[in-house]
């Protein structure tokens, strides 16, 4: 992944953005603000998510990148109250806006964290929907794929007659590219990238508004990555839900994401759209995220990865957690941690003190963002346009 | 790694280490009770390869199609049905001994569980140098020098540490570390970096291409990742349903790949860089390796594939220099119709690709 080189520097805070809708104007259907999770109580506690800001918007796709214990799976995990012990949450709310009912009549956001046990049964799979990365543990081992549909939409959908239920079990098979004679299998039967695709149209049964996908490729071949991923996003473009992307492969984002997030020990560290965090990250971290993966084109040259590692989340490095790897960090970084926050005049949030006050960013961290100068390709920009308004 | 030029294979170098025609069976068995079945899983058919000093061979291919299988092969850690393993151009014969042990070492994907948890670095360094009486004297001072060898710098902080206080990269330098201290001349490296994170998955690249060029190893780099595989390797080798169906030059492979399953996994790899998502060139999965497909194992899911790629396995074929792939598209189609009206397998283009050759082990 090779970044092409910026000749024409230009000051991202001093660019309007034209046309482009301004971030209030997308229409949020998740919205997690203040969010902090705790593993364990007291000094000995691990800040696994701390205080993070994020907000998914209706139909859109939300990429979430970081390295493994970055604390991903637990920021999902938490907002949809699916946290396991010792994982507490210590902070924050998580608003669920649930789309406007038939009759226009505006439906009522409901605080996740503050819900009851009930009002969360009646959304979990209904309203929001869940697919992790291994579907064998999701999946009950001991009954058909067809009973699992069953019972599910016997739950969920109690209007529905035995044959009914059989055929919308066969057409969400179909959905996702399998056929409905699977139904009679056992997971056992079927080989991971079918028991994912499974797990995906069980996912999608009730016609969810939202979709959590944490790593739902990654333990598949790249062919059936990809698969899955096109089947996915077709999907989303007929059926509307949004989806939260968890991956640790920053490069399958910028392909399949509308816009990602990047996590660092626990902490939300830029917000942009794909192609503006790809062609002009702000962060030295994501910078040296997306040196990690080698280009398949062109000439090959010595790439250095990141150095040292990451962090032990009991044990933090003081002020921005990123300063003993960071190769322009200035002495403020060793002392305070800087916050999310938005870049004046663009659609992008960056928790870096080079690009705050006085500070002045290298030219490898001000290169022209595409979403500013000129779009990505013309139908991307169409798609995110329209789903901007 | 300054030259990443491909090492010139004049005719006269011989490989340090060699597979030919490689092919392993395992028996497995299916179902249970009284229904349960012995059944051939073909893991490994007719797989040659060649590792050169100073080169870095890549075998790539999905999950299943025989990478570990090959590199357990030529570390003779698995015996093959049929076909050789040579050092130095002689033939390696019975069990993996402690001579062969010396040359040719294993470094494996998961560096949690290959290293002791009771026993500090130094321990692990020093046994084997000891066992193999390669340190030069003083013990202590090789273990410094191994660390200092795979950037483990400063040594002495290292040399004290159980492997829980290492990170993954620390650790996996350590099992390289380790793999030297016998002062082999091959590396066999089983997805080295699948398991680290991704920020520090070059350094350990960057580290077996160090040793390559400044200690001249021969390495073979088992993974599923091609993009990894293009920037670190000389020669990639592509592996499909246990055979080899393209060997070349990294590069040259990668820009313009001849084998239809290569172009596949090409186009399913990510890469941020296209400014449109492809078209995937083909759909599904690979076969069972318990009655593998006749003729070209790739047919069921080949979108160019002919009548004749269902009946007889495609010869192996040059089609650059230094660049094969087994797959008919590739060969002249006169002589395609020739052999596809019934000449027979004796005249065959390649006569050693055909049957499934069996025979006990
Ligand atoms: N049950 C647990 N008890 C204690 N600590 C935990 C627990 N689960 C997770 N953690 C810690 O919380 C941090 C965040 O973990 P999380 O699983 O959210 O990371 P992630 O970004 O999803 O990583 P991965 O990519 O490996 O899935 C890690 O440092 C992990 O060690
Ligand atoms: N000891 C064994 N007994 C039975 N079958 C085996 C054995 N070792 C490997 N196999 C089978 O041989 C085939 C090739 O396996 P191998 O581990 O070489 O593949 P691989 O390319 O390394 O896959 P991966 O990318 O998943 O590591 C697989 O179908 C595997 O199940
Ligand atoms: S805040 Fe400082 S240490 Fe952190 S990423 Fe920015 S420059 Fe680097
Ligand atoms: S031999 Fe035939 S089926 Fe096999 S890859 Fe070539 S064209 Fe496709
Ligand atoms: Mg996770
Ligand atoms: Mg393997």
């Amino acid at each position: 992944m090779s970044l092409p080189g910026a000749s024409a520097m230009t000051s991202p805070g001093s660019l309007a953005a034209p046309g482009a809708a301004p971030d209030r104007g997308v229409d949020p259907v998740l919205e997690i603000r203040g969010l902090c999770v705790d593993y364990g109580f007291g000094d000995d506690a691990a800040h696994a998510v701390a205080d993070c800001d994020l907000t998914l918007g209706r139909g859109r796709v939300l990429g979430l990148a970081g390295e493994s214990g970055s604390g991903k799976s637990t920021l999902a995990m938490a907002a949809i109250r699916l946290l396991r012990s010792p994982g507490v949450i210590t902070g924050g709310e998580v608003l669920f806006h649930p789309r406007p009912a038939s009759d226009g009549e505006p439906a009522t956001t409901l605080d996740l964290l503050a819900a009851g046990e009930q009002e969360l049964r009646a959304i979990r799979w209904s309203e929001i929907a869940i697919v992790l990365q291994s579907a064998l543990n999701a999946l009950n081992p001991v009954s058909t794929i067809g009973a699992q549909f069953d019972e599910l939409l016997a739950t969920h959908r109690p209007g529905l007659g035995r044959a009914s239920r059989r055929d919308r079990a066969g057409d969400l098979l179909e959905l996702v590219g399998m056929t409905p004679d699977r139904l009679r299998s056992y997971p056992h039967e079927m080989s991971g990238g079918m028991r994912q695709r499974a797990m995906i149209a069980m996912a999608l049964a009730l016609d969810p508004q939202v979709m959590i996908l944490d790593e739902p490729t990654t333990a598949l071949d790249v062919v059936t990555q990809r698969e899955i991923l096109e089947e996915l996003m077709g999907l989303r473009d007929r059926l509307g839900f949004a989806a939260l992307f968890i991956t640790h492969d920053l490069s399958l984002l910028v392909e399949f994401a509308d816009d990602i997030a990047v996590m660092y020990a626990g902490r939300l560290m830029e917000r942009a759209p794909a192609a503006s965090l790809f062609r002009s990250p702000r962060l030295p971290y994501t910078y040296g995220l997306l040196h990690c993966f080698p280009p398949m084109h062109g000439e090959r040259h010595r790439m250095d990865g990141i150095p040292g590692s990451p962090p032990d989340l009991r044990d933090l490095p003081p002020g921005c957690a990123f300063h003993p790897r960071c190769q322009w960090a200035i002495p403020r970084c060793r002392q305070d941690v800087p916050k999310l926050e938005p870049l004046t005049g663009s659609h992008r949030e960056v928790a870096c003190w080079l690009h705050r006050d006085n500070a002045t960013a290298p030219p490898e961290l001000m290169r022209p963002d595409p979403a500013v100068a000129q779009p990505r390709t013309a139908a991307v920009s169409d798609t995110s346009a329209e789903r901007a308004v | 790694m300054t030259t990443l030029a491909v090492v010139p294979k004049g005719a006269i170098e011989t490989p340090v280490l060699e597979g030919r025609d490689l092919t392993k069976s395992f028996r497995v068995k299916r179902g249970s009770g009284l229904l349960a079945r012995r059944s051939r899983l073909h893991a490994v058919d007719q797989v040659s390869v060649q590792l050169m000093a100073g080169a870095v061979s890549a075998v790539v291919g999905e999950s299943g199609s025989g990478k570990t299988t090959v590199a357990r092969l030529l570390a003779r850690i698995v015996k093959p049905d049929t076909g050789e393993v040579l050092l130095d151009g002689h033939v390696v014969a019975g069990a993996r001994s402690r001579r062969f042990a010396a040359q040719v070492q294993m470094v494996f994907q998961d560096p949690f569980s290959s290293l002791n948890p009771v026993h500090r670095v130094r321990h692990h360094l020093a046994r084997p140098l000891q066992i193999h009486h390669t340190a030069d004297g003083d013990v202590d001072e090789a273990v410094m020098q191994l660390l200092h060898r795979v950037a483990l710098d400063p040594p002495a902080r290292f040399a004290d540490k159980f492997p829980h206080e290492l990170s993954g990269g620390q650790r996996q330098r350590v099992a390289i570390a380790r793999a030297l201290a016998v002062r082999p001349r091959v590396l066999l490296a089983d997805e080295p970096v699948s398991m680290l994170d991704v920020s520090i998955r070059l350094g350990v690249l960057n580290l077996l291409a160090d040793l390559r060029d400044r200690e001249r190893l021969a390495i073979l780099y088992v993974t599923h990742d091609i993009a990894s595989a293009r920037y670190m390797a000389d020669t990639i080798v592509v592996m499909y349903a246990g055979q080899l169906v393209e060997a070349a030059p990294s590069v040259g492979l990668t820009d313009s790949p001849a084998h239809p399953y290569t172009q596949l996994l090409l186009s399913a790899a990510p890469d941020p860089e296209r400014l449109e998502r492809p078209a995937l060139a083909a759909r599904g999965a690979p076969p069972s390796l318990l009655a593998p497909p006749p003729g070209c194992r790739f047919h069921p899911r080949c979108p160019h594939v002919m009548e004749i790629c269902k009946r007889m396995a495609p010869p192996t074929v040059t089609v650059a220099p230094d660049h094969t792939a087994a797959c008919w598209l590739h060969v002249d189609s006169g002589e395609r119709v020739l052999d596809g009206a019934g000449m027979g397998p004796a005249t065959s283009p390649s006569p050693q690709r055909e049957a499934e050759v069996q025979r006990p082990p």
